[in-house]
């Protein structure tokens, strides 16, 4: 099989669409009769609902309905169902599609407006009487697991749900013969994810043949069709789910949504197509969002500073419900012990409900929290003990001669994690030699000549990709000779229609402009999970790889039979079977398909299956491991605490790469999101559980004048687990990065500044630790 | 409302229609006109992905009225080229990976579009300055600055 298009750079696919404006997102869905939705939502963190007047806001020009819970009762009033259940959750933690009783996070939903347009909807938002009692608040889950806390839900007992154990080894032991331990404590903040397309739906019962059509911005489509199936007693065949352009997802569009159900009940209700678009407020208020965590750790090393063992607890904010089970906190203790070879460790993690918007993973999900930790231990290892820190990483690292290599932990099924192949300790060589380390003092020196502070930062992480169990494609070749590749895996800007495109062309000796993706229609394709935790590559990859090859295996019979030739002296080559070395003796894949394709009264070859087509479901039963190291340089004006990033390089090995192009993007993507959240995004609340950044002016994301140039390196190590020997690529990105942010801006403030455990970290908190120092 | 009638070139065509007072330029555009490729990320103006060209300058589709552009000359995304004849500057967003998920991309293209016409050569800086009323959750932006840098290459190059 000739290779052309796996791993080369080739423009995607699905761009000239895109760059016209004739991409179609879920705003640009019109249907006859559409009406359009708007959400009353809680205005308190915290509160139970009195009454609900909408008298005055039936008669607001254009209004066609107002719906409560108890107006849509005859769908089920109650809680969603859980999307992820988990052993410790004995009752899923879910909201309802609109809250009835009892609220608990600003934003959440309590009744929705039908009106012929979407601003004659929000008019009458202003005209529901509300009456609100005011509950207790707990706005800090800090102060959630203290005895005596505010609940945040009335009816329980403690705003602890679940307590997350992850051990390996005879931690106590470890500890007790170290040559040192050393103790600190973190705060991460993450914020949200801030996709530019904000969430949207649109509902359309289907009359006559009674099915309901569903368009909605989500990663995970299939999941919506399945939880709303069971919401509603319907079959799934009954419930089309298609995800059409998203513009961008990140981890929160993964969940299935209170929106996404209200909007179907609301369609089956009036009878009519409903569309709901969130405004970027209500994405501030109500789409999940990935917050807070406090680390207590201890690590112990080596008198070579080695790390040996790492111990202690977190206290998670999970948010006012567990949409996600414990997805988030679990995906955080699956990443330890990150790229290092630790004797043991002992984690614990208490996931606490506060009054604040649902948590749910963003780009990275735990993992970045997890690097954070894990590196800045590694920092304080070399500040300890005066070692350079790319020292301790060389000592600590899972070393290539031990892949595969059991870390201990286990992933949130329960398997053991075991890395599959790599070299930990080559990425970081690699990434020291790119950015010049050798030259950094020299660098140092001349910034400081200019009145400013240069500083050197560097982190590393490991990234299990390709989750399980499966996402799988058919491939078929038409009568006109277009290969038309399906799938269940959604796309929301990762380049599937090119890449599963390419590993299609490749198999089957076809020009690339002769494929089409379809994906993420569930009446398109019967089966679909997520695009989440950097999967698709690898599993629906995969699958495009093994359903290919079937095709092409059923094309050379046929051909052999035709052509009177062996099947062994075949080749797919310009869209025909052909003998090889005689290109003349050949049959066109259009021809096969036709015949296949049947007529009336023809037969086709005995024992063959009609339609030139095959279905593949790659078994992704084990994880690969992607890893890398990243550095870089922050310059830091001291009066102003102004940082800029002057210099970013990455190392990465995520396995075969499909589209350098395509892989380059999304680290790049990956690696500012990270920046981002080390340097600006703070989404903050005050003790009432308000949020007071609700703008993209208050809430500050990374923008083109303050991001570097990125500098991307390869190595390329084929995990060994899957066919097409690729790892997911999509998180490595963000998992180091703000770790490498804070690594530097450590090493910019010297060595007797304070030592930084948070992020994100301001221009004033910069300042205050530069006073602190001089001090 | 009060509905009011505007006359407007839209994309080198004349348009008249009856709008109300309250209707933003982007949702007349998206609405009325059935012009989608104008998206809104934000609805207050700063994550740009409703810029259009308005009388040869770059707006915010979102903080402009539609009566406010009564008289006005708008060019839409619609306007650069075709997905059979894409534009330089479109080719260069496919050529250097410019874009990924395509949401932010029309006010990206627009906003180049009015530096490019005004500056020919411009330095990375420059494009990154101009940049910085545009969000992009998804390239972290090197990639648009390079598409920026070639499409002005290549209309230099074809002038």
């Amino acid at each position: 099989m000739s290779t052309r298009y796996f791993g080369a750079a080739v423009p995607r696919l699905e761009d000239p669409r895109l760059l016209t404006g004739k991409g179609t997102y879920v705003d640009d869905i019109v249907l006859p009769g559409m009406l359009h939705a708007a959400f009353l939502r809680s205005s308190v963190a915290h509160g139970r609902i009195r009454r609900v007047d909408a008298t005055a806001a039936l008669s607001m020009p254009g209004v066609r309905a107002v719906y409560t819970m108890a107006d849509l009762g005859g769908f089920g009033a109650r809680p969603m169902p859980a999307m992820a259940p988990h052993p410790l959750l004995k009752t899923p933690i879910t909201c309802s599609p609109l809250a009835s009783d009892e609220v608990c996070y600003v934003g959440e939903a309590i009744a929705m407006v039908l009106a012929d347009s979407r601003a004659e909807a929000e008019d009458a938002l202003g005209a529901i009487e509300l009456d609100i009692e005011h509950l207790p608040v707990v706005a800090d889950a800090r102060q959630g697991v203290a005895a005596g806390a505010p609940r945040a839900h009335s009816g329980r007992d403690s705003n602890v749900i679940a307590t997350l154990r992850g051990s390996h080894g005879d931690v106590d032991a470890v500890f007790a013969a170290a040559a040192h331990r050393f103790s600190e404590t973190f705060e991460i903040h993450r914020g949200g994810c801030h996709s530019m397309e904000c969430r949207g739906v649109v509902a359309a019962p289907e009359p006559r043949s009674g099915e309901l059509s569903l368009w909605t911005s989500s990663q995970s489509p299939y999941m919506v069709r399945r939880h709303l199936a069971t919401y509603l007693g319907r079959d799934e065949a009954d419930i089309r789910v298609t995800a059409p352009d998203v513009g961008g997802g990140f981890g929160p569009k993964a969940n299935v949504y209170p929106e996404e159900f209200a909007v179907a009940l609301a369609a089956l209700a009036c009878g009519h197509p409903v569309k709901w678009i969130e405004d970027r407020q209500e994405h501030f208020l109500a789409t999940t969002q990935q917050r807070d965590q406090f680390w207590s750790l201890e690590v112990a090393c080596d008198a070579a500073g080695r790390m040996l063992g790492v111990r202690g607890r977190c206290i998670h904010d999970n948010g006012a419900y567990a949409p996600y089970g414990l997805i988030l906190p679990a995906t955080a203790l699956a990443s330890f012990p990150g790229p290092y070879a630790l004797a043991a460790f002992d984690l614990s993690i208490d996931v606490v409900l506060t009054n604040l918007v649902p948590t749910s993973p963003v780009r990275g999900a735990g993992r970045p929290n997890a690097a954070f930790v894990l590196e800045r231990l590694a920092d304080t290892i070399a500040r300890r003990l005066n070692l350079p820190r790319e020292e301790v990483r060389r000592r600590s690292f899972v070393r290539a001669e031990q892949m595969p290599y059991v870390t201990g932990g286990k992933m949130r099924d329960g398997s053991p994690v075991a890395y599959d192949s790599g070299d930990y300790a080559k990425a970081l060589s690699l990434v020291l030699e790119k950015i010049d380390a050798a030259g950094f003092a020299r660098r140092r020196a001349e910034a400081a000549a200019r009145g400013r502070l240069l500083g050197f930062g560097l982190a590393s992480c490991v990234e299990d990709t390709g989750l399980g169990p499966f996402e799988g494609a058919s491939v078929r070749v038409t009568p006109a000779g277009k290969v038309v590749v399906t799938t269940g895996a959604a796309s929301q800007g990762q380049g599937h229609a090119t890449t599963l495109a390419q590993i299609a062309a490749d198999a089957l000796g076809v020009d690339l402009s002769q494929v089409t993706v379809k994906a993420a229609d569930s009446r398109v394709f019967p089966l679909g999970i997520s695009t989440i935790a950097s999967r698709v590559a690898v599993t629906a990859g995969s699958s495009v790889e093994i359903a290919a090859r079937k095709v092409r295996d059923k094309a050379i019979k046929i051909a052999a039979h035709m052509l009177e030739a062996g099947e062994h002296d075949l080749e797919l080559e310009n869209g025909q079977v052909r003998v090889v070395g005689v290109p003349d003796m050949n049959v066109a894949l259009s021809t096969i398909a036709r015949i296949l394709s049947g007529s009336a009264g023809v037969p086709i070859p005995a024992g063959v299956e009609p339609d030139l087509a095959a279905t593949g479901y790659f078994e992704a039963n084990q994880l690969a491991f992607a890893y890398g190291s990243q550095a870089c340089e922050v310059e830091i004006d001291p009066e102003t605490g102004d940082c800029r990033i002057t210099r970013y390089v990455v190392a990465h090995d995520c396995g075969r790469l499909i589209n350098p192009m395509i892989v380059d993007g999304q680290i790049r993507g990956g690696v500012v999101h990270g920046i981002g959240n080390a340097l600006f995004e703070h989404m903050r609340h005050d003790e009432a559980g308000q949020p007071l950044t609700a703008t993209f002016a208050d809430y500050l994301l990374p923008g083109a004048a303050e991001m570097p140039d990125i500098e991307i390196h390869h190595i390329e190590t084929p995990s060994p687990r899957n066919p097409i020997g690729a790892k997911g690529a999509g998180e490595g990105g963000t998992i180091p990065a703000a770790a490498c942010v804070i690594s530097a801006i450590q090493d910019a403030l010297g060595p007797t500044a304070p030592f930084v455990t948070m992020h994100p970290v301001s221009p004033e908190q910069i300042v205050e630790w530069i006073d602190q120092t001089r001090k | 409302m009060s509905a009011r009638k505007i006359n407007l070139t839209v994309n080198g065509r004349a348009v008249e229609a009856e709008v109300e007072a309250r209707v933003n330029l982007a949702d007349f555009l998206r609405q009325t006109l059935a012009l989608t490729g104008t998206h809104l990320g934000c609805e207050h103006g700063v994550c740009g992905a409703c810029t259009v060209i308005v009388d040869g300058r770059p707006a915010r589709a979102c903080l402009m009225l539609a009566v406010q552009a009564d008289g006005a000359k708008v060019e839409t995304v619609e306007s650069l080229g075709t997905p059979e004849a894409l534009s330089e500057l479109q080719l260069a967003f496919r050529d250097r990976h410019a874009l990924q998920c395509g949401f932010c991309t029309p006010g990206m293209l627009m906003t180049i579009e009015a530096l490019l016409r005004v500056e020919a050569a411009p330095t990375r800086e420059q494009i990154r300055d101009v940049l910085s009323g545009n969000l992009c959750r998804c390239t972290g932006y090197q990639a648009i600055v390079d598409a920026a840098l070639d499409a002005a290459e290549a209309r230099r190059g074809t002038r």
